[in-house]
């Protein structure tokens, strides 16, 4: 499993999958007219309207408080919308039950701008902790994490406790945790916000990566220089609550 | 400094690093105000444990109590003018040894009658001169149904005048009132104790969400079960439980036996006996203790599986 995702996301040679644009292929999420406020405040969201196709690569951009995080977060389903409609992976978010929603969780990665390690647990336990909540035996996954791990040069720091880490350290355990159930989707909030350019451009490189080998990914980050490395991917600019996309 | 990332591909998987932790619980120990607890605990299970060792020593003791003296009648041969007492008590004694279900029916001597007004008229009086009536201690038959009083009765004062027989029947049903009053109480007690504790758990188990806010959320988002993260927290409380309930149980075996000693001891004295005469002996039997352990396992069980419902009740309501 471990060698299976090194191999999907370093073998260079795979093709990568065009966007379809038939209507017919299950869209991983889908927004209509969605529109947020937090509490009696002002319309944070308004009438946001997109599309994110299996295998594709987004940057959702905009300037600091413009609502990226926020964005991530309905589709994380840890906030409702106040008006609009969403669908993740082509179930409508409303009808789905407690259990549906773990489901859905599971299918997606999520690399929080805080990264949201647990403090008391080392680093290897802090990625492994994906599969463990899944209820598998430690014994079945230690080698995977362990050489994923090593992958995002972490293989000397897993007993370390995340208080320990380096920003940059942290920052490449909470990709790992992400990665490491091989996601069919991938939220990163700003995760080169805490590292210097060189280091920077090394994870995106992980995330087109983890992109050819057929992950949908979304990177919120303001970071126009990070964005120029990429010139093909698609981009979801956030202004004034409205949503404009740059395919 | 990490190296490119094309040349971290090589498979690389050597032997696993020897002391990795792997084991650590998701919630941390030093979250849940761990020592608390277990100090209210054990002073709860203490108290319930002692209330229900109270309520058995009792109603065991009043359990044999009435099995002796239900087991007894008394009949009372008053002296009436003209006729011979000692020949008169003899008589009813022999009625009442006729009856089948009798083992033994026997006359007080006048020596034995004056010993039993001793403590009230004094010694050396000549109790000849005074109309002190005479009692005849019956004892039924072990296992044996009681004989049919009513006739017995109707027998004894068709032959012998001035004569009454008691059955202990009111003081016996006074005495179980008492008994079964004691216990009544202590089960308001016992219950009274288990739901403060009860609140305890709670209060400590909502704590013990509160503070763990962030590591609650971080685990639905790599996709726990909600009944996932209860269990996490099964784990402390049922340790914090079985250790607080261990205790308290511990304490209340220890103090009973202490209890059963020094009443043993105190047994060899003279008032001892009146004592033992009331109480029984204080010693718990073995099925006491069992209780008593059992107490203490159970309110260890419950506190786990109390806050584990808790937590997924709240953890429910959340969404
Ligand atoms: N929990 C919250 N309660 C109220 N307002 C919030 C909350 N979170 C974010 N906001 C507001 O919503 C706006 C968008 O925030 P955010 O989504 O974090 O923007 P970005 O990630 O693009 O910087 C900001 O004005 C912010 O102050
Ligand atoms: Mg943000």
């Amino acid at each position: 499993m471990a060698s299976q995702i090194v191999d999907l996301i370093g073998s260079a040679d795979r093709s990568m999958v065009p966007p379809q644009l038939s209507a017919k292929v299950p869209q991983v999420v889908r927004f209509e007219n969605v529109g947020l406020r937090y509490g009696m405040g002002a319309e944070i969201l308004r009438d946001i309207t997109f599309a994110i196709e299996p295998q594709s690569f987004q940057f959702l951009t905009g300037p600091s408080g413009a609502g990226k995080t926020t964005l991530l977060r309905l589709i994380l389903l840890a906030l409702k919308p106040t008006r609009g409609f969403i669908k993740l992976f082509e179930r409508d978010v409303t009808t789905l039950r407690k259990g549906e929603i773990t489901a859905i969780r599971r299918r997606i990665g999520v690399v929080f701008q805080d990264f949201r390690l647990l403090d008391h647990l080392t680093t290897y336990e802090n990625v492994a902790l994906p599969l463990r909540v899944m209820g598998r035996g430690e014994t079945t996954y230690r080698a995977e994490v362990v050489e994923l791990l090593r992958w995002v040069g972490l293989g000397e720091r897993m007993h370390v406790l995340p208080p320990v880490l380096s920003g940059g350290e942290k920052q490449r355990a909470a990709i790992a945790r992400a990665l490491i159930v091989r996601p069919e989707l991938l939220l990163a909030d700003e995760p080169t916000g805490n590292v210097d350019p060189h280091l920077a451009r090394r994870l995106l490189r992980l995330f087109i990566e983890l992109h050819k080998s057929g992950t949908s990914v979304v990177i919120a980050t303001h970071d126009l220089g990070l964005m120029d490395q990429f010139e093909g991917a698609r981009r979801l600019v956030l202004g004034d609550g409205r949503l404009h996309i740059y395919d | 400094m990490m190296t490119e990332t094309a040349d971290t591909l090589e498979p690389s998987v050597e032997a696993l690093p020897a002391r990795l932790k792997r084991d650590m619980p998701l919630v941390p120990a030093s979250s849940i105000a761990g020592r608390a607890l277990i100090i209210v605990i054990a002073i709860m299970t203490f108290l319930a444990a002692l209330t229900a060792g109270a309520a058995m020593l009792i109603a065991g003791a009043s359990q044999g109590w009435r099995e002796s003296v239900s087991r007894e009648i008394t009949v009372q041969v008053r002296p009436t003018p003209g006729r011979d007492l000692e020949a008169e008590a003899q008589k009813a004694a022999d009625i009442v040894g006729a009856v089948p279900e009798v083992a033994e029916a026997r006359v007080f001597t006048k020596a034995e009658s004056e010993h039993l007004l001793e403590p009230w008229l004094g010694t050396g009086l000549d109790l000849g001169e005074l109309p002190v009536p005479r009692l005849i201690v019956v004892k039924l038959k072990e296992g044996a149904p009681p004989p049919d009083l009513p006739a017995l009765r109707k027998a004894l004062v068709d032959k012998v005048p001035g004569v009454s027989l008691d059955d202990h029947r009111q003081w016996l049903a006074r005495l179980g009132v008492m008994a079964n009053t004691i216990v009544v109480v202590a089960a308001v007690i016992f219950a009274l104790v288990i739901i403060a504790m009860a609140f305890a758990v709670a209060f400590a188990t909502r704590g013990a969400m509160a503070g763990n806010r962030e590591i609650i959320d971080v685990l639905h988002f790599v996709g726990a079960e909600d009944r996932y993260i209860a269990s996490e927290f099964r784990r402390h409380f049922l340790r914090l439980g079985l250790e607080g309930g261990g205790l308290g149980a511990a304490l209340a075996i220890a103090t009973f036996m202490l209890a059963g000693a020094v009443s043993s001891w105190w047994a060899a004295t003279p008032s001892g006996d009146q004592l033992e005469a009331l109480f029984g002996s204080f010693l718990l039997n073995w099925r006491g203790y069992a209780v008593i352990a059992f107490i203490g396992a159970s309110i260890g069980m419950v506190t786990g599986s109390m806050s584990r419902a808790i937590v997924f009740r709240h953890l429910h309501n959340l969404s």
